[in-house]
Formats: C-alpha cells, sequence, structure tokens
C-alpha cells in the first residue's frame, strides 16, 4: 500500500530529477542520427570503448582488493588516529582531479618518490602505460567504495561477529564468513559507483597516464579531444559512453542486486 | 545570516551572469584567448588599463577551440583570440565575428628540454630515438598540427609518449621531467625559461601558427572591444607580444 507522497517533497524530487535528466536530454537531442552508423564505425572508437571498459574494471578490482580492507580497518579496527585516516581518505574525492593527477606524478613518476625507485629497480615506468590509467582511475575511485564499505560495516550488527568469535572462529574466518556476507549490498554497491567514477575519469588520467590512442586514450579523453575539432563526434563518443555503461550497470543491477 | 547568504547565492546562481550590460560593467572588456596567450595578454591587459584610467580587462584563457565552442554558444565576450585560423573560422562562420579578423601575431614551434639539455637534443632527429621519451601535442589542436607539419618538413616520424590536449600540457610534461623533449611554442618555452631550454629547429618555419583576433558581434561592450583589438595591433601592444617571443605579423 503506497501512501500518497507530501507535495514538499515532491516538488523538489521532480525538480531534481529534472536537473539531472535534461542534460541527458540535450545529448540526445543534438546526436547526430543520420550520420551515426558510420561516425560509431569510425577507427579509434573501439579501441578507447576497450581500454575505458578494461581500465576501469581493474581500478574497480584493485580498489576492491584494497579498499575493503581499510573500510574494515576505519570501522572494525581499534587502530589509533582513526578519525584522521577517515578524512585522508577522502582527500582524493575533493582534490581536482587534475590535482590528483600532478600529485601521482610527483610520486610514481620517473622523478617520483618511487616511481624512480620502480624504474631503478624493476624498469617499471607507470605514466604514459595502460597500468598508468588504472592507478589514475583507482586512486579518484577509491574513496567511493571505501566510503560505501564503511558505512555498510557501521551499519551492519558486530554481534553477529561476536558470536561467530565465541564459537572459535578466528578474526580472518569471522571475516570472510561472517562480515563479508553480512556487507554485500553496501560492497557491490560501493564497487558499481566506483566503476561508474572510475569510467567517467578525466583529469587525473590525462595528466598522470598521459593521452595516447590504444594505450592510454580511454572515451573520456576521446570526447574531449574530439570536442577540439567536431563537436558531433563528442556527442556520439558520449553516447555510446553513456549507453554502454547505463546498460552494464542495469544487467549487474538485476543479477546480483536483485530488482530493487 | 548564513542562511540569507546562501539564498543570494542561490538567486545570484538561478539569474546567471545575464547582466554583463549593466551600468557598472561599462568599462568592462571582456576577452576570452588561447592559452599560449596567458602571459603576453595578462601584460598587455595591464598596459591597456595603465592607458585607460577605468578600464578593466576581464581574460578567460583556454583552449582555443574550446573558447570558440563556448563563443558559437552564446557565450558573452567582447574580444576572441586565437592560436589558428581554424578556430577562428568556426566563430565568423557562425556569425560571431563583428568584422574580419586580423592576425596580430605569430608563433613557431621549438622543442624544449629539461634545463641544461641532458639528453643533448638539437636536432629534431634526436627526437626520433628509441628510448627519448617526447610529447606532442594532439592532432586535433593547433600545436599538434603545426608539430605534426614541423616534423613532416624535417623529415622526422616521430611516435611520442603522448598527445597532449594543450601546449601547456605538454610543457608541463617537460618540467616535471616525465618526458625529455616536447614540442612547444616558442612564447611558452620562453616564459618557463627558468625550467625548461629552447631548440630552435629549421623545420619549425614550415609550421608557423597565425593567432587571428576579432571583436565579436553581440559585444556587451562594441567600444571596448574595437579599443583593445586596435590596442593589441598598436605599436604598445605589439612590442609586448615581441617581448613575449611571437613574431610580427
Amino acid at each position: 500500500m503506497r501512501s500518497r507522497t507530501p507535495l514538499a517533497l515532491a516538488v523538489p524530487a521532480v525538480l531534481g530529477l529534472a536537473f539531472l535528466v535534461l542534460p541527458l536530454a540535450g545529448l540526445l537531442i543534438r546526436t547526430p542520427w543520420s550520420t551515426l552508423p558510420q561516425r560509431l564505425t569510425e577507427p579509434g572508437m573501439l579501441a578507447a570503448l576497450r581500454l575505458s571498459l578494461l581500465t576501469a574494471t581493474l581500478a574497480t578490482l584493485v580498489c576492491l582488493a584494497l579498499g575493503v580492507p581499510l573500510a574494515w580497518l576505519l570501522a572494525r579496527s581499534g587502530l589509533p588516529g582513526r578519525r584522521l585516516f577517515r578524512a585522508l581518505v577522502t582527500v582524493p574525492l575533493v582534490l581536482p582531479p587534475v590535482v590528483g593527477g600532478v600529485a601521482l606524478l610527483l610520486v610514481f613518476g620517473r622523478r617520483g618518490l618511487v616511481g624512480e625507485w620502480l624504474d631503478a629497480t624493476f624498469g617499471v615506468s607507470l605514466p604514459f602505460s595502460t597500468a598508468g590509467v588504472v592507478v589514475a582511475e583507482a586512486f579518484v575511485a577509491m574513496p567511493f567504495l571505501v566510503i560505501a564499505v564503511e558505512g555498510a560495516l557501521r551499519g551492519a550488527d558486530a554481534r553477529y561477529e561476536e558470536a561467530a568469535a565465541t564459537l572459535g572462529a578466528g578474526r580472518w574466518t569471522v571475516f570472510r564468513r561472517v562480515t563479508l556476507p553480512l556487507i554485500g549490498p553496501g560492497v557491490a554497491a560501493g564497487a558499481v559507483l566506483c566503476w561508474a567514477r572510475a569510467l567517467g575519469e578525466f583529469g587525473a588520467t590525462i595528466t598522470f597516464a598521459g593521452n595516447f590512442p590504444g594505450r592510454t586514450q580511454t572515451m573520456p579523453l576521446a570526447v574531449y579531444l574530439a570536442l577540439e575539432q567536431d563537436l558531433d563526434a563528442a556527442i556520439v563518443l558520449s553516447m555510446v559512453l553513456l549507453v554502454v555503461s547505463v546498460a552494464i550497470l542495469a544487467v549487474l543491477r538485476d543479477r546480483w542486486l536483485g530488482a530493487g | 545570516m548564513r542562511a540569507r547568504a546562501l539564498l543570494a547565492a542561490a538567486v545570484l546562481l538561478a539569474a546567471g551572469c545575464g547582466d554583463a550590460g549593466g551600468a557598472a560593467d561599462a568599462n568592462v572588456v571582456t576577452v576570452l584567448a588561447a592559452s599560449s596567450l596567458t602571459e603576453s595578454f595578462t601584460r598587455l591587459g595591464d598596459a591597456y588599463e595603465r592607458d585607460r584610467p577605468g578600464a578593466e580587462v576581464r581574460f578567460s584563457f583556454g583552449g582555443s577551440s574550446g573558447l570558440a565552442q563556448q563563443i558559437v554558444s552564446g557565450a558573452p565576450a567582447d574580444v576572441f583570440a586565437a592560436a589558428s585560423p581554424a578556430t577562428m573560422k568556426t566563430v565568423t562562420d557562425a556569425g560571431r565575428g563583428a568584422g574580419p579578423p586580423a592576425v596580430f601575431a605569430r608563433n613557431q614551434l621549438v622543442i624544449a628540454v629539461p634545463k641544461g639539455n641532458p639528453r643533448r637534443i638539437t636536432t629534431p632527429a634526436a627526437l626520433a630515438g628509441r628510448d627519448v621519451k617526447v610529447a606532442l601535442c594532439a592532432a586535433q589542436v593547433p600545436c599538434g598540427s603545426a608539430a605534426a607539419t614541423a616534423l613532416a618538413a624535417a623529415g622526422v616520424e616521430v611516435t611520442p609518449v603522448t598527445q597532449e590536449q594543450d601546449v601547456k600540457a605538454a610543457l608541463a610534461k617537460v618540467k616535471l621531467g616525465e618526458v625529455d623533449a616536447a614540442l612547444v611554442y616558442r612564447t611558452d618555452a620562453r616564459s618557463a625559461a627558468a625550467e625548461v631550454d629552447a631548440v630552435e629547429f629549421a623545420g619549425s618555419a614550415r609550421a608557423v601558427n597565425d593567432y587571428p583576433v576579432v571583436a565579436l558581434t553581440d559585444a556587451p561592450n562594441p567600444d571596448g572591444a574595437a579599443a583593445f583589438v586596435a590596442f593589441v595591433r598598436g605599436p604598445a601592444g605589439q612590442q609586448i607580444l615581441a617581448d613575449a617571443g611571437f613574431q610580427r605579423p
């Protein structure tokens, strides 16, 4: 049984929806439908799309591997200075991505604190490589995952974990068999946010990884450069990125999160 | 108090910046200029303001193509200075040029290398070396097409590690030491003379970039627009541009 939505909520809600959806409508209206098929087959577009999907997925995996334990540390452990760390985790959120890219160069660049050592020891150089794109995207997207997972952890009832512990389960077993299933939806939501943010990443990527077709040129970079010459091409690229990402998210939602 | 300030901010946001023709702004000239003009035009604006007490020049620097796009979409501005005739053409084709654009400066590419030229790069041919990391501008932006022409004229094929979105980004990669060389405009290299050295090369004369300027139709301040364009093309403006490394048209 649904109750009537109060007007005080309905009006701003509709305005909010319109605000988010109208720019999308603008894109749709300006899409050059007549030349669309030929534009879709332009060389370079598939390479950029493939690279975008690959790097966003790899970045999400990196974020999951590092971010879930980090969220656990922030939510569950007795780590001193947790508040400070919690604030530091959000730094990439407030940092303009271009600044993030410069910061990454100063650390992982050829002359960077870690980069110089990586280069000398392993001959690995991250800037201008596909791995560099993954690093830039993971840097910008990880806070979304950490915040979502930490929220889920704080919301989850710690008594289940305590019960498991009193029954003799070790901390790792508790985490794996009790905590993770409890916060599953939170992790999934965080991963989706993280993936979406990584997919749209522009500033840190172009600054840290540069722009080279097939290697570091993701869709947002391709869109930006297309905009320099040809608005229609930029719109087509944007539409492709939008349609593909929305389709993937819709499928994932049905598969794993259940219909909402 | 805070709530009222917030409300005022919201109202301002909602009203947009549509009051550019207000009485207080009568002496303001709004200039959209290519990012490679950042240093020289800032200096030029100061000189213009000293010349005309009460006048104020407001700049918005950015990639020429992006600025042209803003102007075609109706951005309120008085003057547009582009880094290439092609981007200027998108503005004049859209009917936003108040007259024919005039070329006011020329710029030429140099090879920017870290201070002291550690890799001893003296010719474009050195850029083709296997372990030399080079940043070029992307072909879509003026400095990228100029680089392609200049390198072709020099008979060198260069595979860059990155195709940057504008000339300042390419220069930044040299400053940060991430690449061994980049093709940038002479004026950009000069503005960063503390950190980079410029290597002149013969082929660059084949890819000279023209900088056109135009007063815009629907300018909030048409008199100011005409006066500023005249100042850029006049002796004082030309001197400032020459000091920055531009060639006279």
